[in-house]
């Protein structure tokens, strides 16, 4: 099946028209945050301040890159275990966050703001951080730089490679994937 | 005796930082080169072909596989009749990490107090070291960076001797089934059988420092790594769990002496970037 193009930000009709299962490509701007950066913006929300970036119809990537050498956009740049961003998933989808992209299972209460909030989680191929990082053609931090890999950071991004685990009609694909090929 | 510096440890750990993050061993890239004639599924075909795209990018650019070039697990054998001079064993591989870790672009992961602080500290040290003392005058040095996703993926089980091959198949599959997506597989499966609770889980550990798809040398061992592997992919989850038949590349069993009253066992699981190496001074 050839893969989807979709432009970040997403809208809601971009969210409704994808599947589980499906493969995109992604252009356009998207944001980094893994658990320390997400931990802050939640503090931010809980108090009623305003965030360091706007978080409608965001993609927010979990990833926390290697350094860049000289003359390199960015260094490896493959997603990490999004499980630890569960906690913080929905408050972000409340916030506006259209998708997220990371590597392995979500809970329900995440599959649940997924449908709640018309979202959806994609996942890029763990461990393949050195051919998504050729994807990515800007970056820059953009809030807590202090937090070095971990800062968000704004990335520009062209036919960035993804698929689809779970959109906003309740679907999962690791669940749905396993039982096609089980024996 | 022989007298040998520690500077040269350093200088060959510094090396193999770099190179393990870098260029994946030919038993592994083989293997997911090889588990591309067996998937069935279309989207775990195309993940294979990315997978292996992203060494060729890693090897000509110099880009690590991986953005987590892991926590520096070390098993070192060093002969006794090695005379280290110049500082001990443990400051000369921890020098080398920082080293290899700060010059070849590696992302530092590991935090010095686990608990309450969690500040980085900023030279990825320190490294891990198993250490065993072995006649001779050599010294063997293998390494893995060990990356955290899929090392949140492991457990320990002290089963019970009555258990048997059966409860430890349970055991690891079922373990395994859980983790599903969450270590980036295709894996590498290490599994310990036998020893106390910490034993166990160094052997599991271990077993992942073996070239992919070797066989333990019993063949009753041996038998059980293909069995195990076998239920395995039959869970159908497939690469990156997205569904397929290459769940796992292998599995391998080291085991150890077991006290009467146990059969401990232990799970330590590797993603497909199972990047180990290792060099003899």
């Amino acid at each position: 099946m050839e893969p989807k193009k979709i432009t970040a930000p997403l809208s809601d009709d971009d969210v409704l028209s994808l599947k589980a299962g499906d493969n995109v490509l992604i252009s356009g701007v998207i944001y980094t945050a893994r658990d320390a950066a997400h931990k802050k913006l939640i503090e931010l929300m809980e108090k009623g301040e305003p965030l360091p970036i706007d978080l409608h119809g965001q993609i927010i990537y979990y990833v926390g890159p290697t350094p860049a050498r000289p003359g390199q956009v960015i260094g490896s740049a493959g997603p990490t275990t999004s499980g630890r961003m569960d906690a913080y998933t929905p408050k972000m989808l409340e916030s506006g966050m259209k998708a997220c992209i990371g590597k392995g299972l979500r809970n329900q209460a995440v599959k649940d703001a997924l449908q709640k909030h018309r979202g959806l989680y994609l996942a890029a191929v763990g461990g393949a951080g050195a051919l998504l990082s050729k994807k990515i053609k800007k970056c820059e931090v953009v809030a807590y730089p202090e937090l070095g890999a971990e800062a968000i950071h704004r990335l520009e991004v062209e036919d960035f490679p993804a698929t689809v685990i779970n959109d906003a009609y309740g679907s999962d694909l690791y669940a749905e994937g396993a039982k096609a090929y089980a024996r | 005796m022989r007298e040998l510096s520690v500077s040269t440890i350093t200088d060959t750990v510094a090396k193999m930082c770099e190179e393990a993050n870098v260029y994946l061993g030919e038993d592994v890239s083989g293997a997911l080169k090889r588990s591309l004639e067996i998937e069935e599924s279309p989207t775990g075909q195309e993940v294979l072909k990315q997978l292996i795209y992203n060494l060729e990018i890693a090897k000509n650019e110099q880009i690590p596989i991986c953005q987590d070039t892991g926590f520096a697990v070390f098993f070192v054998e060093l002969g006794q009749d090695v005379h280290l001079t110049g500082g001990t064993l443990e400051e000369a591989i921890n020098a080398g990490v920082k080293q290899g870790y700060t010059e070849g672009y590696l992302r530092k992961s590991i935090v010095k107090d686990p608990l309450y602080e969690r500040k980085n500290t900023g030279d990825n040290t320190p490294a891990v070291i198993y250490t065993d003392i072995v006649p001779g005058d050599k010294i063997k040095i293998a390494f893995a960076p060990k990356g955290g996703g899929s090392e949140n993926m492991s457990a320990v089980k002290m089963l019970k001797p009555a258990d048997g091959e059966e409860g430890l198949v349970d055991f690891v599959v079922n373990h395994v089934k859980a983790a599903g997506p969450n270590p980036c597989p295709p894996i590498v499966v290490g599994v310990g059988i036998g020893g106390t609770f910490d034993r166990v889980a160094v052997q599991a550990k271990k077993a992942l420092f073996r070239p992919v798809g070797q066989p333990h040398p019993d063949s009753r061992y041996a038998g059980l790594e293909k069995k195990i592997l076998s239920k395995i992919n039959d869970l159908g989850v497939g690469p990156q769990g997205f569904g397929g038949r290459v769940f796992a590349l292998a599995v391998h069993i080291e085991t150890f002496p077991s006290h009467i009253a146990s059969m401990a066992a232990a799970v330590n699981i590797n993603c497909h970037a199972c990047r180990h190496l290792e060099k003899v001074i």
